[in-house]
């Protein structure tokens, strides 16, 4: 176990592309990171330079106390889980977990006594003898599982170990993994583009676009503060309503909505407004017309059009719609203003202040 | 798997005639006729036969010159064999890492491949020329005076540096597309649990070869076999005297330099049993060991 320091860790591919800006970031010891991002943010690369697997361009990674830039894999102390389990077709199962270990001149009836207890743990003490052929897609994905925990790293990295499986089974491993590392309490990086793994599953989240980390923070911090109108729209489903905006004479308005800011800057604005902070509201500023209504059953979502432009609500059951005409207020205190242009957030330095809004907390 | 049916059953009766005929002109024919001839005794200018039995297989079986070709040829096939797979993986190995340049090395290894037997054999005899054969030449600054088709042993070595030459590129881009059919993250899997890069060529890259490997052996145990015929015959120029050759060459020799039908006859049906033996053998024991993904 260890934490993980990335200082400056930069990659340029020998074809010019800068595919990791200098990203500089610390892991805790038993914390569990997930990398999220669309395909192409540089997420894999980024994990695939600390196993060792990509060479690092500039910068230092350490895991524990030491710089590990340079050496082999095989030598980090990490273990790693595949996209497509990457386990070793001719081997049994107990072979594929046990050869990790086998190569560390670890005693042999060590070795058996560690398969053992990880297939007991995942339940495949069964499958032991068979090859992973013979295996379901879940099974081979706890044998990679089991590979990666004999081995007692100071470091577990998935790559996108729940892409290959079907929603059902991917819920279940979701869950599985968490708990796992919970009792395990093994530091780990955890890579994918699914934001529901990634809400779920991290203590930490880092969002990464375009090469670049959007931002880094706890779920709820991230969910909540997005630094950026990507991360708004990334994270979430459905995501955050952006719609445009204008700031005058320290008000806000948006449609009918009009907001007092303790601000003096000025010119149009990104509006960020969670579908769940919408409400339901016959005296509400806000009219919107609903075009199509989602039904998921613990709740619905209404899709819509407030001055021109498009806004997703989400409702309670118990609540009663129509298409058509509906009247909309907003919870204030959730809301997040970004730079039209650039996207980034602008709201930190001031408060939605309730006490100078007309109403308490609607309006 | 869902099955596809014809709507006729003549219909691919019909299909599989073209290759039945010629499987039929071109094996079983020559076959069963080698095998009736191999109990006659041919008049050498063409004047009739008479049937002996068994009496062509028995003189096979007390000739000395017999076993002295059947054992060159074990030992022949033995070391193309061994020799042509183990350079190609080699190869092959190191050129699966090349990144800069990788095309042009490959199309420069695979290009042999192109070249005939009997040419292969005309560049070998070059190489090897009594006067001015590059070869030769270094063999004579190393001490070893070269005699190609005077000295039994230094043919025989041409023969199989010449043969291996041949086969090495065919082997070469089998075990690179095997090699390159390995699962990425498999290897990359293999790298972090394994440190040692020869520990994971054996256990890991080299099994999942096999299958590569064992289609290849028995290739180019049918090469070293039948195959070499050509770089043989152009590296003895159709007179072997005391050089060595193999079985298939024999063969040759005896039933048309020779005029001896029966006696050649006899010793192609010997290496068609022989073959076919080898053959049954090698999918009963090697390919059991072996993981097809």
């Amino acid at each position: 176990m260890a934490q993980v320091t990335l200082d400056s860790v930069r990659k340029i591919y020998p074809n010019g592309v800068e595919a990791v800006t200098p990203a500089s970031f610390q892991i805790k010891d038993g914390e569990f990171v997930v990398l999220v991002g669309p395909s192409g943010c540089g997420k894999s690369t980024l994990l695939r330079m600390i196993a060792g697997l990509e060479d690092i361009t500039e910068g230092a990674l350490c895991i524990g106390d030491n710089v590990v830039n340079t050496l082999d894999p095989a030598d980090r102390d990490i273990a790693m889980v595949f996209q497509n389990y990457a386990l070793y077709p001719h081997m049994t199962v107990r072979k594929n977990i046990a050869y990790g270990l086998k190569n560390r001149k670890t005693p042999k009836d060590v070795i058996a006594q560690k398969v053992d207890e990880a297939a007991k743990m995942l339940n495949l003490t069964d499958y032991l003898d068979r090859k992973p052929a013979q295996l379901s897609g879940g099974q081979r994905q706890r044998v990679a599982m089991g590979r990666a925990i004999v081995r007692d790293p100071a470091l577990f990295l998935f790559d996108e170990p729940l892409s290959n499986l079907d929603a059902k089974l991917r819920n279940q491993m979701r869950i599985e993994i968490k708990a796992l590392q919970r009792r395990l309490g093994v530091t780990s990086i955890y890579v994918t583009h699914d934001q529901v793994e990634a809400m779920t599953m991290a203590d930490r989240i880092i969002v990464l676009n375009g090469g670049r980390i959007e931002q880094i923070g706890t779920p709820s911090e991230i969910y909540h503060n997005p630094a950026s109108t990507f991360v708004a729209s990334f994270m979430g489903a459905p995501p955050m309503n952006l719609v445009g905006a204008e700031m005058q004479d320290g008000t806000l308005s948006f449609a009918g909505l009009e907001l007092p800011l303790a601000s003096s800057m000025r010119g149009p604005v990104t509006l960020g407004l969670r579908p769940e902070d919408l409400i339901i509201d016959s005296h509400g500023p806000l009219a919107m017309e609903v075009e199509l209504i989602e039904e998921l059953g613990a709740h619905r979502l209404l899709h819509g059009q407030v001055d021109g432009q498009r806004l997703t609500v989400h409702l309670a059951k118990e609540e009663q719609v129509a298409l058509g005409p509906l009247r909309l207020s907003c919870r204030v205190q959730n809301l997040c203003l970004f730079h039209p242009e650039t996207g980034q957030r602008m709201d930190g330095g001031f408060a939605f202040n309730p006490a100078q809004t007309r109403t308490e907390e609607r309006v | 798997m869902k099955r596809a049916g014809f709507a006729s059953r003549w219909l691919p009766i019909l299909l599989l005639v073209p290759q039945l005929s010629i499987i039929l002109v071109f094996f079983y024919w020559p076959a069963a006729y080698a095998v009736k001839s191999s109990f006659y005794l041919q008049d050498p200018f063409g004047f009739g036969q008479t049937f002996v039995g068994l009496e062509n297989y028995a003189s096979l079986s007390n000739s000395a010159e017999y076993f002295k070709v059947t054992n060159f040829t074990v030992i022949f096939t033995v070391l193309v064999t061994f020799f042509s797979l183990a350079l190609a993986l080699l190869l092959a190995v190191k050129a699966d890492k090349v990144i800069r340049g990788a095309k042009t090395y490959r199309t420069l290894l695979m290009w042999v491949y192109a070249v005939a037997p009997p040419v292969a054999g005309f560049v070998g005899l070059l190489l090897f020329n009594q006067r001015w054969g590059p070869l030769t030449e270094f063999f004579g600054s190393l001490g070893w005076d070269f005699n190609l088709r005077a000295d039994y042993f230094d043919t025989a070595f041409a023969m199989v540096v010449v043969s291996v030459w041949k086969q090495v590129p065919v082997n070469f881009i089998f075990f690179l597309s095997g090699l390159q059919s390995i699962p990425k993250s498999v290897r990359e899997a293999a790298l972090i649990d394994n440190r040692s890069a020869s520990g994971r060529f054996w256990d890991v890259t080299f099994p999942l070869l096999a299958p590569t490997g064992f289609f290849l052996l028995i290739i180019n145990i049918t090469y070293a076999l039948f195959d070499t015929f050509g770089v043989i015959d152009t590296l003895v120029q159709g007179e072997p005297g005391n050089n060595p050759m193999t079985l298939v060459y024999k063969v040759y020799v005896d039933g048309f330099r020779g005029n001896d039908l029966g006696g050649s006859s006899a010793q192609s049906v010997v290496l068609m049993v022989l073959v076919l033996a080898l053959t049954v053998f090698q999918f009963r024991m090697v390919e059991k060991r072996i993981h097809y993904t």
